[in-house]
């Protein structure tokens, strides 16, 4: 199948960017979006030009470190799913894709799609997780967990911290990702010592790392490739009140 | 003969003997002491985030933007302990025992027993740490069973377990990086080791945002780098998994075991286009209740549905009646390719057979098998887009796992005083077949449970000086620049990319699931050829100024095609079958592997001399508490 691609180019933080267009006329329906770049790698490499940055690298779904905005699509144009899941039977033959960055004033761009989002790191680096140190735990079924409790915790925790919840919000809110984390940890008898303070450090990283606040449009949860839902955003507001 | 140095006395006290007479470092002079961690897998998250816990200063390294993309994200499955929670006749020494035979006895029983030992805190260290393990209604911890074992031992998080565990492990991490003295280096790759008077004492890095390379000096060098089962091209692996650490340790001295020992992954996904870059993972839970079958007619093409269950053979049902679907991870995956190399192979491009999950889903009900394994239901849906609840999943055959890696002795310390090897990236426990689950296992023991008493029994008997410069410092800086200035310089018309396509098809066709002395032979010309080419005509675009990913690759291919020779040169050494490494020429009647545990009851360690000669060191191997047998799975 062919495609035309019109990919955002850019050579650093500080650099202008602007789309490029590629035109590539031998791909093959089962390729990846990843693959297909790959392709097109090689053939600028060949002609000498320089190559596309992305990032990439379990190409499974799970390591959240790829993605980029397609036609507008955080990530994909298929529901739930990453760039890397994300397959050329999703286009049409002789459709004309754009390619861009993640935008967010939190996820400065290094070079062309790919973006630096250390931002997340430091939130969590504020508080979410547990202080125990290797060899404090006491048995594991000393502590009994609801299956029910188990699962939605699960559900949480399940972020792969890719950044797309942010992509997707017109406030560039990164309220999905730490409401997450403060869920999972709070709904856990373990994690329940340290909530109060764990909110509240948690939620003023994200105020300064330039995150904006979140107005509930949902459009976090639709593009959300571990279908992490908004009721963990409501909890973390509550956390925070009671905090 | 290599020292191991395990303890004297019965196996099932010499870790607690051990521990008891290791040397230990007061705490006010712990915070004297670096020690830089290379890799922030769970191996590498885990030791960084204990040691800092004990007060020593740690230097993290990670070639990832943020520890959390680690590869052990991508483990599925789960772990495996000896809890024995299900009363199924589970012990430590149960475990102990399937562990050892599993790998073929080829692995050093001590380092096995401490495995299992350990198995127990790691679950109660995850749990405290708030990892969301399977429950059941009663509130109590679920389980369920895994290749290779009749017990019911694995603990899991969904198919995502390894992804929960990681999360654990970088949360830890992450913490010390904000209360403790852990410092942080995203986008770092380890280039080379820093040796100084033969003991390991630092690393030189690339910033790879930025190009800047420099060199980092402390009193221990852990490298917690993972498996390069990637270096076969296509693999389970993420894209970027490399041996770069590995092998620059093994170049500067650091001896390499079993390294031709790489598990083929039998639930993969079969490779459908020559454009593809990887075969993904199904994690092998699936095998508890999906059923394994090619058509009994060779090249028969009909749609699965509508072959009659009389034409359906169920192989690994038929072959090992007592293991069933549920085989070790090499004999179901030779068994595969024996089906698919006599015509029964299945999918277009016939390179994979059938997992079918229709009898489970008539016996439990579709909401259950959903429940169970929902999420992987739907990544096959996502990549291949098809629906396993109607039709039968394709399976084959991938490289996985590296059972082989640098050789370590009883404290985890490679030959190289200081230089401590942590997870996938050693060798000690799997022997020449690990079973499923305990690798994450593997990773979290050594990094939590293992390492931290071994590396401040090491540090209490050297001086703290990680301040002071060393010329071997500056030199291997300057021996790295070169290196990548060499691949910049060569300008040729091939990229790093079809040069490791090529490395995966030579190690593939001829140091694959089977190997035989002719093939090897051939593959040891062949990747001559390769590395001569490769240096004669690589083409990395750009400079080592700024972001490079070409440059990346390059130097982890250029690294992969040197290491390939020695996978091969083991591969041909070892002239028995065992675990994943099969010789043609020796197997039994049946078609099984044959051991020859006279004369190569040892673990081949490898020492590379100039001129690119390898030098074979031995450890000898002593089964104590577990007799030799033949491995059966009937």
């Amino acid at each position: 199948m062919n495609l035309t691609l019109n990919i955002w180019r850019q050579e650093s933080a500080s650099a202008k960017g602007k789309f490029e267009k590629y035109y590539l006329d031998d791909l093959d329906s089962h390729m990846s979006v990843p693959e297909m770049l790959d392709h097109l790698n090689e053939k600028l490499i060949k002609e000498g030009k320089d190559p596309i940055a992305f990032d990439s690298d379990c190409r499974e779904g799970i390591c959240g470190q790829c993605g980029f905005v397609i036609n507008g699509h955080i990530h994909s144009p298929e529901k739930h799913a990453t760039t890397c899941q994300t397959h050329l039977r999703s286009f049409i033959d002789g459709e004309e894709l754009y390619l861009e960055p993640f935008r967010a004033k939190a996820f400065p761009i290094k070079k062309d799609l790919c973006i630096d989002r250390k931002a997340f790191d430091r939130i969590i680096a504020k508080g979410g997780y547990i202080s125990v140190n290797t060899g404090q735990a006491p048995e594991a079924n000393s502590i009994l967990l609801s299956h029910e409790t188990a699962e939605s915790a699960f559900d949480a925790a399940a972020c792969i911290g890719c950044g797309a919840c942010v992509a997707s919000c017109k406030n560039a809110s990164a309220a999905l990702f730490t409401g997450a984390k403060i869920a999972h940890l709070a709904m856990l008898p373990q994690g329940k010592m340290e909530a109060e303070k764990r909110v509240k450090n948690m939620v003023a990283q994200m105020d300064a790392e330039g995150f904006g606040s979140c107005t509930f449009t949902k459009a976090c949860e639709a593009v959300c490739p571990q279908h992490i839902s908004i009721a963990h955003i409501v909890t973390m507001n509550r956390e925070y009140w009671k905090a | 003969m290599l020292n191991s140095k395990v303890p004297l006395g019965p196996i099932k006290d010499k870790w607690t003997q051990y521990k008891a007479q290791a040397k230990l470092i007061n705490p006010s002079n712990r915070r004297k002491y670096k020690v830089i961690v290379v890799g922030t897998g769970l191996a590498g998250s885990s030791v960084a985030a204990s040691l800092s816990e004990l007060g020593f200063q740690v230097d993290a390294f990670t070639f990832h933007e943020s520890p959390r993309r680690a590869h052990s994200v991508a483990a599925q499955g789960g772990i495996n302990a000896a809890k024995d929670y299900k009363n199924d006749g589970d012990s430590v020494w149960r475990m102990f025992y399937d562990t050892v035979k599993g790998g073929d006895f080829r692995s050093r029983e001590a380092n096995v027993y401490r495995m299992a030992e350990c198995s127990l805190a790691l679950i109660d260290q995850a749990v405290a740490q708030g990892v969301p393990f399977a429950r059941e209604y009663s509130g109590y911890l679920s389980n369920r069973s895994f290749g290779g074992v009749q017990v019911s031992r694995t603990f899991y998080a969904r198919g995502q377990t390894g992804q929960q565990l990681l999360q654990g492990a970088y949360q830890a991490l992450i913490r010390q990086s904000e209360v403790g003295q852990l410092k942080l280096h995203t986008r770092h790759e380890m280039l080379d080791l820093v040796m100084d008077k033969g003991k390991a004492k630092g690393i030189i890095s690339r910033n790879l945002d930025t190009g800047e390379m420099k060199i980092h000096m402390a009193d221990a060098v852990i490298l917690a780098t993972g498996g390069y089962g990637k270096i076969y091209y296509l693999s389970t692996l993420a894209m970027n998994c490399n041996a770069t650490a590995i092998w620059r340790a093994h170049l500067r001295g650091a001896y390499f075991a079993a390294p031709s020992w790489t598990q083929f992954h039998p639930t993969s996904l079969p490779q459908l286009g020559e454009y593809q870059s990887k075969l993904t993972l199904m994690s092998e839970s699936l095998r508890n209740d999906g059923r394994i079958w090619v058509p009994l007619k060779a090249g028969d093409s009909r749609e699965p549905n509508s072959i009659p269950e009389t034409e359906r053979d169920y192989y690994l049902e038929r072959k090992y009646p007592s293991f069933g679907n549920l085989a070790p991870r090499d004999i179901s995956s030779r068994a595969a390719k024996e089906q698919i190399d006599n015509g029964h192979g299945v999918g277009p491009l016939k390179n994979g057979v059938y997992l079918d999950f229709k009898d489970a889903i008539q016996r439990e009900g579709k909401g259950v098998i959903q429940k169970r394994y929902g999420n992987l239901f739907d990544m096959y849906k996502k990549i291949t887009g098809m629906d396993a609840y109607e039709t039968p999943m394709m399976i084959s055959p991938s490289a996985h796992f590296s059972m082989g890696g640098l050789w370590v002795d009883y404290e985890l310390m490679s030959n190289i005083e200081g230089l401590f090897v942590l997870g996938e990236a050693n060798f000690a426990d799997h022997g020449a077949n690990r079973l499923g689950a305990n690798s994450l296992l593997q990773a979290c023991v050594d990094g939590y449970f293992i390492a931290p008493h071994t590396i401040m029994n090491y540090l209490a008997g050297i001086n703290p000086n990680s301040s002071e410069s060393s010329q071997a410092g500056e030199k291997s800086l300057h021996e790295s620049k070169d290196k990548i200035q060499r691949l910049l310089k060569i300008k040729g018309h091939k990229t790093a990319e079809e040069f490791h396509k090529a490395l995966g098809k030579i190690l593939y066709q001829k140091c694959g699931l089977l190997r035989e002395k002719k093939k090897l032979l051939e593959a040891k010309e062949a990747l001559k050829v390769l590395q001569e080419e490769f240096y004669q005509n690589l083409l990395v675009p750009g400079d080592a100024e700024a972001i490079n990913f070409e440059l990346e690759k390059a130097g982890r291919v250029e690294d992969y095609l040197g290491l390939a020779q020695l996978i091969v040169e083991d591969a041909l050494q070892r002239e028995e079958s065992c675990g994943a490494h099969f010789r043609v020429e020796h197997q039994t009647a049946e078609g099984e592997a044959q051991r020859n545990d006279e004369a190569f009851k040892y673990v081949s360690v490898w020492e590379s001399l100039p001129e690119g000669k390898f030098y074979l060191h031995k450890e000898e191997l002593e089964f104590e508490a577990i007799p030799l047998t033949e491995r059966s799975y009937k």
